[in-house]
């Protein structure tokens, strides 16, 4: 029971605003102090797993060429171009990236998108821009609202459809557990049955994105 | 055969570079911070595996104290007004949009192309990693595209990489130091404690009683370990397995292929899931690190209710 006072640690420590680096690097300390492994093992444990998972940070690499683009103008363009759609709107406008984002990731194409390379520089603006539309110029808290709507469809839309494709890592987890336990079934056996709901996700998100369009408040005169 | 070790290499370069312009960059106060923390990142690309597990503990430890004593500043690189942005916005056109949308390009030529290309008998991309080093690949050349294409500095990948590197800040590292704390809590058998919790003490009497917890306990110990990866073996082995698949009778591939899926609404709502949920916040400049996770969490609860019911449907014809 003691074992789970580093997932204390972590609960307690990101509730109270210290820095998530620290919070992690303690909550693996006190887990190791409480299951008897000494400090300097468990450090040398952190550091072989840190480094196991450098893959992780590499996706990093995509932000140069996102700055370039940026630093042309690549968001203002973004705005533009939904200035241009006289008729598209917010919701319509995620509710098409999340169905593009899950019909791409469900035939396994995960990594052509994402939070850097098509939220912030692309969608983010095109949702403002969109949002904007209806209720004249955002305040901060609302600009962030949209901001944050975009990337939440994006995990999402990535979330519930990546298991539609059989090669991926949560569906192989799968059929080596199932296999380990004497059940022998077919990647694909257990893909379709991802289907209903990403089909359910598309549902319930969509119908919130249309929900939070009709809360945007309308622009003012631009009523009648 | 090209491996990982040639995309941790360009990345450590890349990261060495942010280290050294972020040292000169006088408009940022806390510079040295800077250029520490992504020094010690660039090393660890570069020379990770020749510091043993220690040494990378301790490079680990030195970004955590960087970051946790706030030494960490926001370096600000010349870089184009708003203005000007929107004027070279209307020049370029829709020639902007090039470097960004090469990079799925490139990637997708990668996964269909070079990947199944074999030299000499071995396999051109090592297979396991090919995502990834076409990601790498397709940066570097969406790079090209955009500094050739939009006529920008030479320079410009290195200062706008680390503008937006800055932005993100100590956050970028979080996935990877969760990743290393799950194998810690692993050690420690953190998992398998939790899991004899949920199992020893909630009721799996009926059907639907026994959907509920195997549903809820993926989705609230995906929440506590940060993935449903390190949920999955623990409560089908508990819940799923004996209770849902044996005595129930319920379809193996229906109650795993939902029960992961319930999994992953409880990584929508937690901030352990940082690449996901607290990575996005810093990179869209939000004030609230928990705004997207906020967003999330009404879709994650409806959808969990609704993968119940349809395990309940499905699994069990």
């Amino acid at each position: 029971m003691l074992t789970l006072l580093g997932v204390a640690v972590v609960v307690l420590g990101f509730a109270a605003g210290f820095n998530p680096l620290l919070v992690v690097v303690a909550a693996a300390l006190v887990t190791g102090w409480t299951a008897g492994i000494p400090p300097l093992h468990v450090l040398a444990a952190l550091g072989k797993a840190f480094n196991d998972n450098r893959f992780v940070s590499a996706a990093l690499l995509v932000l140069p060429v996102i700055g370039v683009a940026e630093r042309a103008g690549l968001q203002e363009r973004a705005r533009m171009l939904i200035g241009r759609f006289r008729r598209l709107s917010f919701a319509p406008l995620l509710i098409g990236y999340m169905v593009f984002r899950q019909v791409t990731a469900a035939i396994g194409l995960t990594a052509i998108a994402g939070q850097a390379q098509s939220i912030r520089p692309m969608v983010a603006p095109m949702a403002e821009a969109a949002a904007e539309k209806q209720a004249g110029a955002l305040d901060p808290d609302a600009r962030d609202r949209i901001r944050a709507w975009a990337a939440a469809t994006d995990n999402i839309a990535l979330f519930f459809s990546e298991d539609v494709f059989i090669a991926v890592g949560s569906i192989l987890l799968m059929v080596g557990f199932l296999a380990q336990s004497g059940l022998n079934l077919d990647p694909l056996q257990l893909s379709v049955w991802a289907i209903p709901t990403a089909v359910a996700a598309l549902l319930i998100h969509g119908t919130r994105l249309v929900l939070l369009q009709r809360r945007l408040k309308p622009r003012a005169g631009a009523g009648g | 055969m090209i491996k990982l070790g040639v995309v941790y290499v360009l990345a450590g370069l890349v990261f060495a570079a942010f280290a050294v312009l972020s040292a000169a960059d006088r408009n940022n106060p806390r510079r040295l911070g800077n250029a520490a923390f992504w020094g010690l990142v660039a090393l660890s690309f570069l020379a990770g595996d020749r510091l043993g597990d220690l040494g990378n503990g301790v490079l680990v430890l030195g970004l955590a104290l960087i970051a946790g004593f706030g030494w960490l500043g926001r370096g600000a690189p010349a870089t184009t007004s708003p203005d000007e942005r929107r004027a070279l916005a209307e020049r370029f056109g829709a020639k902007v949009f090039a470097p960004a949308l090469s990079l799925p390009v490139v990637l997708v030529i990668g996964l269909l192309v070079l990947k199944p290309l074999r030299v000499a008998g071995q396999p051109l991309l090592d297979p396991k990693q090919a995502t990834l080093i076409s990601l790498a690949l397709a940066a570097v050349i969406a790079t090209g595209v955009g500094v050739v294409l939009l006529h920008q500095p030479l320079i410009s990948p290195l200062q706008e990489g680390r503008r937006l590197m800055d932005i993100v800040g100590w956050a970028a590292l979080l996935p990877q130091l969760l990743a290393a704390l799950g194998a810690v809590f692993a050690l420690a058998g953190v998992g398998k404690i939790i899991g004899d919790l949920v199992t020893g003490w909630l009721p799996v009497d009926t059907r639907a009683a026994a959907i509920a917890v195997y549903c809820l306990g993926m989705a609230g110990f995906t929440m506590i370990m940060g993935n449903a990866f390190a949920a999955f073996p623990v409560l089908t082995a508990g819940v799923g397995m004996p209770i849902l698949i044996r005595r129930f009778g319920g379809d193996p591939a229906a109650v795993c292929a939902i029960g992961m899926l319930s999994g992953f609404c409880g990584t929508l709502m937690t901030p352990l899931a940082a690449n996901f949920n607290l990575v996005p916040p810093a990179l869209l400049e939000l004030k609230d690190r928990y705004a997207v996770i906020k967003a999330q969490i009404p879709t994650a609860l409806v959808l969990l209710l609704a993968n119940m019911g349809l395990m309940y449907v499905l699994a069990f014809r």
